[in-house]
This record gives C-alpha cells, structure tokens and sequence, in this order.
C-alpha cells in the first residue's frame, strides 16, 4: 500500500496536528511513513502545506501531478497546491463556496462547537466517509486519543464524528 | 534489544539520539528549522541515566564554548544552532578544530535550504570545509538518530569536533523512528590541564595544524563513513549519480516513480567532507559520467574535481533553492536523455504570513509608523520582522545588527546636516543574544536613534522559549532574572520609558518624547521598551480584555485598516466595499480601533 496526501491551509489552522494525527495512524498499523511539514515565519498565519507519505518512500516530499489526496483546509491555497495532485486525485476540502471536489463547511461547525480550529478533524471526518484515505474510523480515533491533550480529547472526536456523519 | 517504533520529527529523533548517545551537556540558541531538538532534550530529560544539563544560551557563541568546555571535562556534548548561528559561534568553532575536544562533541547545524525561514541558505558544509571540521548529512530522520552515537564516537577516537547537518527537510520531517536504552558512560568531570592545547599559543598551532590535518586524512578513509553504493545493472554503464541528504532521499523515490530504480549506479555521501579520497579516484576511475546533487553549495562536486562531473559548478544542478523532486526530475531528464518533465506551473506563493491578531507588536508598529513618516526603521530577526507588511520595518540584516545599523544610519546622515528620525525596532531575546554590545556602541559614539525593545517576554518566533528577564530557564526551571532596564541605563542611557503599545496615546507620546529627547543638546539613544505580552500564550490572552468587534455602516471602504494595520482578522469585502471583522480570528483586543478614520470599527455593547 501507498499513498501520498497533502495537507494544505494557512498558520495556526492545525495543519500540523492532522498531519500528525494521519502519520500515527501509519505507526500504529506498522507501516512506514514519512510527513513535511512548514514550520517557522510561514505559521504566522501564511499559507503552509504538509505532505504524507504512507508506504515504502525514501522521502516525505511529493512531486507535482503525484498527491493522491489533498486536505485543504483554506479553500484559497486551491491553485496554490492543486498541482500536486494527480489528474484522478481527490479534493477534500473546507469552505462555503461551492466547486470542485468533495467540500464541507467544516470552519463554521467547529465554531458551532466554540473552537474554529476544530475545522481541521471535521475535514478529516470527511475525508474517511468518503474512504479517500488509507485509514479507517476506528484508527482516527485511536489517533487521536494519542496525540490530543487530555482535556481536549472528547472535543476532538466529536469534531471528527461531525465531519464523518455530516 | 526491546525497541520502541514512535512518530518523531527529525528533531525530535535527534534530541532523543542525543540521551541516549549519553550527551550530558546540552546547550542551543533557537532558530529554525533547528529549535525543536534542544526541546526535544528537555522533554525527554527523565530518559537520561547520568546527570544532563540542558541549557538556552544567551546566544550560539556561548552555547558552543558551555558544550566545548563539557568536552575538555571528559564529557559527551552539544551545542544546537541553524546555520546563521554557526556564523555567530564562528570564532570558537574554528579554533576548535585546531584545539579539538576530549569528551566527544557535536555541534548540529540545520541548514535551511529554500530558505524557508532564514536570512540565507548557507551551507554548513562549506563552512566545516574552510573550518575543516567533519561534517556528517543524514537524508531522513531515522538516520540522523542513528549515526549521532557513531559521530560521537569518531568525534572521540580523533578528539575533534563533529557536525552533524540536518536540513529542513530532515529536522521538520516526521517519520517511525526506533527508541533505545541510552547508554551508561560513567563518566566524572576531570578536566586534564594541558596549556599547550588548550590555551595554545601562536608557537603550539603549527604542530597542531599539522595533527588536525593528519586526522581529516584519516577520518576520510573510515570504513563507517564511506559513500554508499546501491549499484546499477549495467544498463548505463560508466555513470554515477552521486547525492547527499535529502536529496538523496528525494532522488531514490524519484528514480522508483521513473522506473529506473536499480538501473544506475547511486552512491550516498555521508560525510561529505573531508571527502574519501578512495572514493574520489573510484569515481575518477571507473565513471566517465558523474551527476552530483547536494544542497545548498557544491561542496562535494569541488572536491571531485571529476573532469566528467556535472552539477551546480557546471550549471546541470540549479544553483539556489532546494533541490525538491519536481526540479531533480528535470535535472535528471537532462543527465540521462530522459522524456523532458510537464511543464511546472508557476509556483503561486499564497498568503503571506503576518503579525497574529492582538499581537502587541503591531500595534507599536502602527504607532511608530504613525509618528514618524519619514522615519529610517531598522529592525531585526524575529515575529517582529513582519512589521515590513506595516511598512515599519525598512531593514532586516542579521541578529542585533538594527542597533548597529540605526546608529550607522545616524551618523551617515547627520554628518551632512539634518537627520531623520531612526527607529530600530529589536525583541526582548534578540536584545540580550547580540543587541548589548551594539547599544553600548550606539551611547559612546552618541548616535541620536530611537531603540523600542519589543518585549514580549518570549522568543515567539521560534515557539516560544524562556528569556533571561523573566527568571526561568530551559524546562521551566526557576532561575535570576535579569532585568532590561538596569542592562539599558548601565549601557549610559539616559531616555529610557516604558509602556504597554496597546495604549496607543501614551504611547505615542513617549515616542515623541523620545524624538525631542535625541535632538535636545544633551540628547543621544532614546530607549522605550514596549512591554506587552505575547498572545500566543493563552496564559496573556486569559488575562486580557476581549470584546466582540465589529466594523458599522459608517465604514466608507478606505482599506486604511486591511492595509496601513494588517491584521488578519480584518478582511476586506471587494463586493459591498467595506471592511469586516472575521470573527474566527479576532482576539477582542481593540488594538484596531484608534486606526479607523470614520470610527466605524467599534467595540460591540455588552
């Protein structure tokens, strides 16, 4: 099994917590992984993008036209990291605009749910409904008991489980 | 031997190779992409077998000397710096390697080709070239981890200094990573004095010149450390492709996804210098077609000195920026007469990063701005850099060059007459790594400048670690506080104010004050310190005032607050033509208010 997904928004979206939430997955089941990430000025609120390599790889970067998958939590960064993705690559995206690929307003359900950065596992909830990713429910969720803060961990699955029945 | 398989980021990889390497001293200055291994170190402490001090120097020069002086004492240390830090620690690192060390030491630099978040993209291997110090270049994280307890080892069977140079791509990559016992070294303190090294005079260096040169020769014929092989199936026979770090990574997924893994020879460089003369008459011998790929510098490619090598010298490898698969690809194309790659779309940079929303910073660059018009801002490495989206930053060179740089300014300036108002911008962290000196500089010389010391008791950039005015070192540890104030005054300044930026009028009027002050008689540097906290911490966003902000129908559209104050969570709405508040974002800080010029942002009734 392979797979190569990004993660696309901007600084202090939780960007990086997906990113790591997916990766554990991959650990847990034994196969190896490789991410990306941004770190540094670009968390200021610019556009950052990590990338996921699930599978035997030698590096976490992706080729344009190679994503299998790309999570896009700023619907703007689209023409940014779309050519990463391959022709038959599949957009999970957050916004409240319609268009292409599979979209979800995740931003105004975790503002519901009185935290906005919450959109990030609400758009994961999606992606694995629509089985565009390698993991399954249950593996999410184990993930994400791993890597939440304590207090936060039931917040979180709810998030998730709102992007997954929504 | 039990081992653990966790998610690690390069980092995080190498600050836990580092406990269990036994490293006892472990000293860093945050920068990225290198800042998360001296946290890793921290918060992995409790793996530690044997006593570990952990320390943030004030800066990287004393970081390297704290881990240096480790080593004269037997013991296992480090010292963690980007690759602009080297230049800071630049003149012990270079007398080290005459001197070399006892105890083993490493000092890990992390390049940041791109750059991503840097002022270059320097390549540290180039400067251990000139420094001639070994320098290893591991292409993921789980083989950073893996030769640190090797490079310990080399650093003490020749009694020198290695570097270790992880890139952005390796420090921020996450990966599974194996954990083990960190090893019991039982070492004990014992410092061998020994003048003629260490304290070696001119009539000591040439023997130990010599010594250091007869140990790269060695270390450049160590069995561990030759390139390795992957070889091809004769399908292009004399050709090489030759890579270190992570572009070696990138090249072997690469060659896999073109179907031409196996088919050609592939060495990887661990140690690309000093470079095994074994394998330079190798490549000499047996390849009439060599293909080097490294980042940033062509430091392999130089020693080669391969009449058929082509790289960045030749012009095959672009020059500048990171080699990341889509540009291998074409390099590759080139080399092996592939099928040229699709055309890349131009690369579209998306939104730049600003200042946070409630960030004090903004606010007093508003201020400043607002003030001075005319003004000449000097400003430095950090958050704070971001006030050129303000227009309130003019310049931004290198840690605590703004001091030096408003005081050069001045003097440039007032030798012809009259001169403009200098506003040198500095944080708090940046103040003590490289600003005390240039401040004493600034008062001597009587330069007539405006420093506001941007204090908002962190270093934010970099996530946040401790300050030395607020008392606590590396893992929250308690210790003295050294306060700003008393450091500005004994510096000889005599204007020195401080004030919350978020009370915009009084703030203003020091400012003003200040300005009076440099060009009265007895004037000479005005210093106010911009005391507000930093809002990543939750802890200075609880303790603050927050209402709900809106923007009315008085808003005429003038986008005086998207543009003049940049805050993110002002947006502009291009179809009504007015400004709104994204209610996600906003803090209820109110920073924004005085900047309208209709009073149409207001704070909403509770």
């Amino acid at each position: 099994m392979k797979q190569q997904i990004i993660v696309s928004g901007i600084g202090g979206q939780g960007v990086l917590f997906l990113t790591r939430v997916i990766a554990q997955v991959a650990v847990n089941r034994g196969i190896p992984v490789l991410t990306s990430e941004t770190h540094g000025m670009a968390q200021r609120g610019g556009t950052v993008l990590s990338t996921i390599k699930v599978g035997d790889f030698a590096s976490p970067l992706i080729r344009a036209g190679q994503a299998d998958i790309g999570l896009l939590l700023w619907d703007a960064n689209l023409p940014v990291h779309k050519g990463l993705l391959k022709a038959d690559g599949k957009l999970v995206i957050s916004t409240e605009r319609d268009g292409e690929g599979e979209r979800i307003d995740a931003a105004c359900i975790a503002r519901e749910m009185g935290n906005p950065v919450l959109s990030n596992l609400v758009l994961l909830g999606l992606a694995i409904k629509k089985k565009a990713l390698f993991c399954t429910e249950e593996e999410c969720e184990e993930a994400i008991r791993q890597l939440a803060p304590k207090k936060f961990v039931e917040q979180n699955l709810e998030a998730f489980k709102k992007g997954l029945n929504g | 031997m039990n081992e653990e398989i966790k998610l690690l980021m390069g980092n995080e990889a190498i600050g836990q190779g580092l406990i269990e390497a036994g490293c006892q001293i472990a000293a860093a200055y945050p920068g990225t992409p290198s800042t998360e291994i001296l946290q890793a170190v921290i918060d992995n402490k409790q793996r530690a077998v044997e006593p570990l001090h952990i320390e943030w120097s004030v800066n990287e020069k004393i970081a390297f000397e704290v881990a240096l002086a480790g080593s004269y004492s037997g013991k296992r240390s480090v010292a963690v710096m980007k690759q602009v830090g080297l230049n800071v620690a630049a003149d012990p690192f270079m007398r080290t390697a005459y001197l070399g060390v006892k105890g083993g030491m490493l000092t890990i630099v992390a390049d940041d080709p791109g750059p991503h978040s840097s002022q270059n993209e320097q390549d540290t291997r180039l400067f251990c070239l000139q420094g001639r110090v070994p320098v290893i270049d591991p292409a993921s994280p789980a083989e950073a981890k893996t030769l640190i307890p090797a490079a310990f080892e080399l650093a003490e069977k020749y009694e020198m200094n290695i570097v270790l140079r992880p890139t952005t791509r390796i420090c921020h990559s996450r990966q599974n990573v194996a954990l083990s016992e960190p090893v019991k070294l039982e070492r004990k303190a014992d410092f061998q004095k020994d003048p003629a090294r260490w304290c070696a005079t001119p009539a000591f260096l040439p023997a130990l010149h010599r010594k250091l040169n007869e140990n790269l020769e060695k270390i450049a014929i160590e069995s561990d450390w030759q390139p390795k092989l992957t070889p091809g199936n004769g399908s292009q026979p004399r050709t090489a492709l030759v890579a270190s770090g992570i572009v070696y990574g990138n090249l072997v997924d690469l060659l896999e996804e073109l179907g031409l893994a196996g088919q050609i020879d592939l060495y990887q460089v661990l140690m690309p210098y000093p470079l095994s003369p074994n394998f330079k008459q190798q490549l000499h011998q047996d390849y009439d077609r060599v293909l080097v790929l490294e980042e940033t510098y062509p430091v392999i490619e130089l020693q080669l000195a391969h009449p058929g090598a082509v790289g960045k010298e030749t012009g095959a490898v672009p020059r500048e920026g990171e080699l990341v698969p889509d540009v291998l690809h074409q390099v590759l194309a080139d080399f092996l007469e592939l099928e040229q790659p699709a055309e890349l779309a131009d690369e579209r940079r998306g939104q730049r990063p600003s200042l946070c929303p409630g960030c004090p910073h903004r606010a007093a660059f508003y201020s400043i701005k607002k003030c001075f018009p005319q003004g000449i801002f000097p400003s430095d490495i950090g958050c704070y850099t971001l006030g050129m989206n303000l227009g309130a930053v003019n310049t931004v060179h290198c840690m605590g060059a703004c001091i030096s740089q408003g005081a050069g300014f001045y003097q440039t300036y007032a030798q012809d007459g009259d001169f403009p108002t200098v506003v040198v911008t500095i944080g708090d962290s940046t103040f003590f790594h490289a600003g005390i000196p240039a401040m004493v500089n600034a008062v001597v010389q009587q330069a007539r400048i405006i420093v506001v010391i941007l204090d908002n008791a962190t270093t934010a950039m970099t996530g946040g670690q401790p300050v030395p005015h607020m008392g606590v070192a590396a893992g929250g540890k308690k210790t003295k506080a050294i306060a700003i104030e008393p450091l500005v005054k004994a510096s000889g300044v005599d204007f020195l104010e401080t004030c919350d930026p978020y009370d915009h009028q009084q703030f203003e009027r020091l400012l003003k004050q200040a300005d009076d002050y440099i060009r009265s008689p007895e004037g000479g540097v005005a210093v106010l310190i911009s005391r507000h906290g930093c809002i990543m911490d939750p802890s200075v966003r609880k303790a603050q005032d927050s209402t709900i902000i809106t923007i009315n129908d008085k808003c005429i559209g003038c986008r005086k607050c998207t543009n003049a104050f940049e805050c993110p969570a002002l947006i502009f709405d291009t179809e009504q033509n007015v400004a709104l508040v994204d209610q996600d974002r906003c803090i209820g800080c109110g920073t924004c208010l005085p900047v309208c010029p209709v009073d149409a942002i207001v704070k909403e009734e509770k």
